[in-house]
């Protein structure tokens, strides 16, 4: 059984859809990133599943168990989670008071509450600023808080909200290393809210892309990256090469599409006459300076309109009757002395071709 | 001008020598208008935080009901609890006019707008994050009410604190309900009005510091309170 389940779950804010049936499921022990870029609705679906706002309609279940049935069922089941918001607050009263209001509030034995507290305060770090008002701390120190407050609970489900979003690199590294302690240590089950592409794709195992109130896409990052299932879900993972075209002959699995003139042909099955994007991975594209002859069905004679330094690596923007981008090494680039205006013979493999349908 | 600081030095003399008149006049002064603002306080804060934590039609209405007598002249209220006190008044039968406790009743009712509007707005500058805050980590309703007294509780002394200045200040309703009668009913500011009027500086002046003195004490009060 999921942890968590959501059937046709929807949000309404004065009028405006603001989540469109959402079904997802959260399984005991997963890390699931929920992508997508600001006011996707990210933050209402995870303040849906915390039990904190009621769906316009559909339903929630936690750990099997429909949440519809009573405010007292809520906050009881909102007992065996944790939310850390995205701009946390922190209460009036000192960091060891706002570690421990969860515990106070469940009931739990004072010396027990003690214990673990202080073994949280040693985990994050803050144990020598105990006694000082949290009011008084740091962004980073209160997002620290504000983890520890939720994870000394010992929850279930541990709810984050952009939990690097607002700190300098230096916090938000910090609280990541935070994050990834208590993924391998605790075995927690976590749902993440987060815009950062690259600091979902180190922690989450799998990701929900969520685009205007809509879960376009769920699955992991290399299927998410290798084959987008529409052209939103592929520009907001960052697929470079995106490619309008029209299908116009399909033969033996082999299907030729007319981009702006140039036929290229990918290995998939769409009929002729559909329009579709041709998604090309910028590894995926071997740049030469002479025409080479290979197994690559996929040649074109191009110009380079841009080169960009990207660390190890090259970015070679190239006009070929279609704007393309690849990726080579550093060291290739410059041994073929690419430069802007110079011209260059492009293939890539009808293999390395993913077909999103218009 | 030398009269002016005749009195005064007169006034100081008063003061440090603890005049028994002078000191009598202060006493109950301060009797009458704490225990006004501690009843006042112990139903306005409560009363407070149920019109905050519900929703209910005619809630703006009713708080912009309660802000609107904040400045409600004390002579209306001295009217109004003269009305309800005097022999011929529905409350006329328990012969209250012209004693202490009647000077109570009148002072909480001064009051009980400021104390009420004051709650109100102490509890609204809770930030609502800190309510969700509160929820997601587990607290019941109850739970999270006290969290939010006690995240306010600067604000709400703060609030009755100003509600005792206001009711240590007014003169109106004393003098109305109160009929300043020498040794009974005479407070600080009707006695200050009096005894003006009767030509008598030293005792006013000596009097006016004593009430200047304890307006400070508020102030200095309210501020350690602010800066907390």
């Amino acid at each position: 059984m999921s942890l968590v389940e959501t059937v046709n779950l929807c949000q309404r804010f004065d009028g405006r859809d603001v989540l469109k049936n959402i079904n997802l499921k959260v399984e005991r022990g997963e890390v699931f990133a929920v992508i997508g870029p600001t006011g996707a609705g990210k933050t209402t679906l995870l303040r849906l599943v915390n039990l904190l706002d009621l769906p316009a309609s559909g339903i929630i279940y936690f750990d099997g168990i429909d949440t519809a049935q009573s405010a007292r069922l809520r906050t009881e089941l909102r007992r065996r989670m944790a939310f850390v918001f995205q701009k946390p607050m922190v209460f009036n009263m000192s960091v060891y008071d706002n570690i421990a209001a969860g515990l106070k509030w469940r009931g739990i034995e004072k010396s027990r509450i003690k214990e673990r507290t202080n073994a949280i305060l040693d985990m994050v770090g803050l144990s020598a600023d105990k006694n000082r008002n949290a009011r008084t701390l740091s962004g980073g120190e209160v997002q620290r808080v504000a983890i520890a407050r939720a994870v000394v609970c010992e929850p279930e489900l541990l709810l984050l909200d952009e939990p690097t979003a607002n700190l300098d690199p230096g916090s938000a590294a910090r609280i990541e290393t935070l994050v990834t302690e208590i993924i391998r240590r605790r075995k927690t089950t976590i749902i993440m809210a987060t815009h950062d592409m690259s600091h979902g794709q180190r922690l989450a195992d799998r990701v929900g892309v969520l685009l205007n109130g809509e879960i376009l896409q769920t699955g992991d990052w290399r299927e998410l990256f290798s084959s987008p299932q529409n052209k939103e879900v592929a520009d907001f993972v960052g697929v470079e090469n995106i490619i309008d075209g029209k299908v116009v002959s399909n033969q033996d699995g082999i299907v030729a599409i007319n981009a702006g003139g140039n036929i290229i042909e990918a290995v998939a099955d769409y009929p002729v006459g559909e329009e579709v994007y041709v998604c090309v991975r910028p590894e995926d594209i071997i740049v030469a300076r002479t025409k080479i002859s290979s197994s690559a069905r996929n040649s074109f004679v191009g110009e380079i309109t841009r080169i960009v330094p990207f660390g190890a690596l090259t970015r070679v923007e190239m006009d070929c009757g279609f704007p393309l981008v690849a990726l080579v090494t550093k060291k290739s680039a410059e041994e073929l002395e690419l430069n802007k205006g110079k011209q260059v013979f492009v293939s890539f493999k009808a293999t390395a071709i993913h077909i999103i349908k218009k | 001008m030398t009269e002016i600081w005749q009195g005064f030095v007169k006034a100081i003399e008063l003061i440090v020598s603890f005049d028994p008149e002078v000191m009598e006049i202060a006493g109950r002064s301060l009797s009458i208008s704490v225990t006004a603002t501690l009843l006042a306080a112990v139903f306005c804060l409560p009363i407070g935080s149920i019109i905050h934590f519900n929703r209910f039609a005619g809630k703006r209405i009713l708080i912009n009901l309660i802000q609107t007598f904040y400045s409600i002249p004390t002579v209306v209220v001295g009217l109004f609890v003269f009305l309800l006190f005097s022999r011929a008044g529905p409350l006329g039968g328990l012969n209250l006019l012209f004693t202490p406790a009647v000077m109570v009743i009148g002072q909480m009712v001064l009051i009980t707008p400021i104390l009420l509007g004051l709650t109100i707005s102490a509890l609204s500058g809770v930030d609502k994050a800190i309510i969700d805050t509160a929820r997601s980590l587990g607290a019941s309703g109850f739970q999270i009410t006290a969290l939010i007294l006690k995240e306010a509780r600067f604000a709400v002394m703060a609030a009755v604190i100003l509600a005792f200045g206001r009711a240590i200040s007014e003169v109106g309703l004393a003098l109305m309900v109160g009929g300043n009668i020498r040794g009974f009913t005479r407070v600080l500011t009707t006695a200050i009005s009096l005894e003006t009027s009767k030509g008598d500086i030293e005792l006013s002046i000596a009097l006016a510091i004593i009430l200047i003195f304890i307006a400070l004490i508020i102030n200095f009060a309210l501020n350690r309170i602010q800066q907390r």
